[in-house]
């Protein structure tokens, strides 16, 4: 059987409020949506919990529906169906984009949308079985001392890893989230830390109930950097959205991959005409190397990581410029 | 603790004890015996352990076997009827798409699903219906070779 599967109690709620009731009678209680992320690492030893709280029954959570406001995404909808609707490939191409790259085909058939947002950061030091780590004496960000990436550093430097937060963000999604303390709206763009230990800002025992995706401001596109082009987490992923009007085109980007939450970059110079291009998508490109900080968190060297996700950005910025231009 | 746990498996009814915390593959393995579906990596990575659940693949390894409460599961052990292989079991077999065979159950229950879902895939579709499933032996060409053989086959049935 399998090892170091801790003990734990299962909840099935079938509403909304059981859900959030279940979650705050036990402080130390997690939510499980698909379980590709919190499993596998409930299996290593680096989460525990003494209840687990599955969303997978809950209604409210499956919301795909378009309202007055925009494009309503609820927290447990599949990734499969995100990269399938003809709806966000058409308006929301990087999102569509960056689910058909999540993980495996399997994956993305459980894997959802709120269990992606909140997935765990990523390290080559961490993401170990309980032996693997035991015999590195652990790290900062679980159980030791030191952290094996920044040696003298105070904050783990673990990678957020997550595909559709920068998709999500070019467009300006904004979170429905509820808990012990009521619902309230946050923007994605604020919904991150810069820290590998503790990736975002949901209170204790808060959970993610849907995404609001308002009409598109522009043409998105969603390019990854990885090792194995099936199935892979990205080394680091660029999200684009192009705003051309007239004579002006805005650009949003958002990465990820490549620091402990994904950056947005949102007062970018705009390129006026043709003629300003090459050297305009020269500097975006060393815009974004300065705005990256990729650590020894993987196997691929952290300059590659910071020169790869720079001309990545640029080449997805400079197509959806060529496509917009008449 | 022990809860009752209702499923079908492979057709047959089943009522289980079994704990919160119980992984579907364990359940699968060392309660019901069933030991076709196999592990091959600590969590998710490498996709020998599929299965379908309600006629979707499904990582074993990182399912709760409570999650499964009132589905069907399809195992390997299910393929064959009544003594005669599978197309999929078949077709694997013929094409040499099996070498050790440690990757096999887990590659056909992901292009059971594939099949049923479109019969008649390109390569590319069986590429990415098993872009999750890793072989060490065979390199790939051999089974994508195989399930576009047992397509053929079940077309051959189906005329
Ligand atoms: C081999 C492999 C490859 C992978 N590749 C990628 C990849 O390329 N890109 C990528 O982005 N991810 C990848 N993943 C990670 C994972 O599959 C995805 O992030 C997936 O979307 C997680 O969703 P889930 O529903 O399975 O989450 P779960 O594992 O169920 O949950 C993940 C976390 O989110 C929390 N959570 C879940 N739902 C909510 C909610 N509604 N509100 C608040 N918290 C919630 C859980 O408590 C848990 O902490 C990979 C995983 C594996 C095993
Ligand atoms: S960055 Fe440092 S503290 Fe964080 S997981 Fe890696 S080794 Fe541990
Ligand atoms: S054993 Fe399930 S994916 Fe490897
Ligand atoms: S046949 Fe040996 S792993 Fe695939």
């Amino acid at each position: 059987m399998t090892e170091a599967m801790p003990a734990f109690s299962l909840l099935h709620p079938e509403t909304l409020d059981d859900a959030l009731l279940a979650l705050s009678t036990t402080p130390e209680s997690r939510a499980l949506a698909g379980g590709t992320d919190l499993i596998v690492n409930m299996r290593r030893g680096l989460v525990e919990a003494p209840k687990l709280v599955s969303l997978a029954r809950v209604p409210e959570l499956k919301r795909f529906e378009t309202t007055e406001n925009g494009l309503v995404l609820g927290a447990g909808v599949m990734l499969a169906d995100i990269a399938d609707s003809t709806l966000v490939r058409e308006y929301y191409p990087a999102l569509a984009e960056a689910a058909e790259t999540v993980a495996g085909h399997t994956h993305r058939q459980v894997a959802t949308l709120g269990g992606n947002l909140c997935q765990d950061t990523r390290c080559l030091y961490y993401n170990q079985s309980h032996w693997w780590r035991k015999s590195n004496d652990f790290c900062l960000k679980y159980r030791g001392e030191i952290c094996h990436v920044a040696p003298r550093g105070k904050r783990c430097r673990a990678a957020y890893c997550g595909d559709l937060a920068p998709a999500l963000m070019v467009h300006d999604a904004e979170l429905t989230l509820a808990g012990p303390e009521g619902t309230r709206q946050l923007k994605l763009a604020e919904f991150f830390n810069e820290d590998g230990a503790q990736a975002n800002r949901l209170k204790p025992q808060e959970i993610i109930v849907s995404v609001l995706l308002r009409a598109p401001r522009g043409k998105s596109a969603y390019g990854k950097i990885r090792q194995r082009g099936a199935i892979d987490f990205p080394l680091a992923g660029v999200a684009v959205l192009a705003d051309c009007r007239k004579q002006q085109t805005t650009f949003t980007i958002a990465l990820t991959g490549t620091n402990s939450c994904p950056i947005l970059l949102n007062d970018l110079p705009p390129l006026g005409g043709p003629a300003e291009a090459d050297g305009y998508f020269d500097a975006l490109s060393k815009t974004v190397q300065k705005s990256v900080s990729p650590q020894r968190t993987t196997t691929i060297a952290a300059h590659y990581r910071r020169l790869s996700v720079a001309a990545l950005a640029a080449r997805l910025a400079r197509q959806l410029w060529e496509e917009g231009q008449p | 603790m022990k809860r009752i746990l209702d499923l079908k498996i492979n057709g047959a009814a089943c009522e289980d004890a079994v704990a919160d915390n119980m992984l579907l593959i364990d359940y699968l393995r060392d309660q019901k015996g069933l030991t076709g579906t196999k592990q091959g990596c600590d969590g998710g990575e490498c996709g020998a352990c599929t299965v379908l659940v309600d006629g979707k693949p499904r990582l074993a390894c990182v399912t709760l076997a409570h999650d499964c409460a009132g589905a069907e599961i399809e195992t390997i052990e299910g393929q064959s009827r009544n003594g005669r292989l599978s197309a999929l079991q078949r077709a694997f077999h013929e094409n040499l798409g099996a070498q050790c065979g440690f990757c096999t159950p887990g590659m056909i229950m992901a292009a059971e699903a594939l099949l049923r879902r479109n019969p008649d895939p390109d390569d590319d579709a069986i590429k990415r219906a098993l872009g999750g499933n890793l072989c060490r032996c065979t390199g790939y060409i051999k089974i994508i070779r195989s399930v576009r053989a047992a397509a053929a086959m079940l077309a051959r049935d189906a005329a």
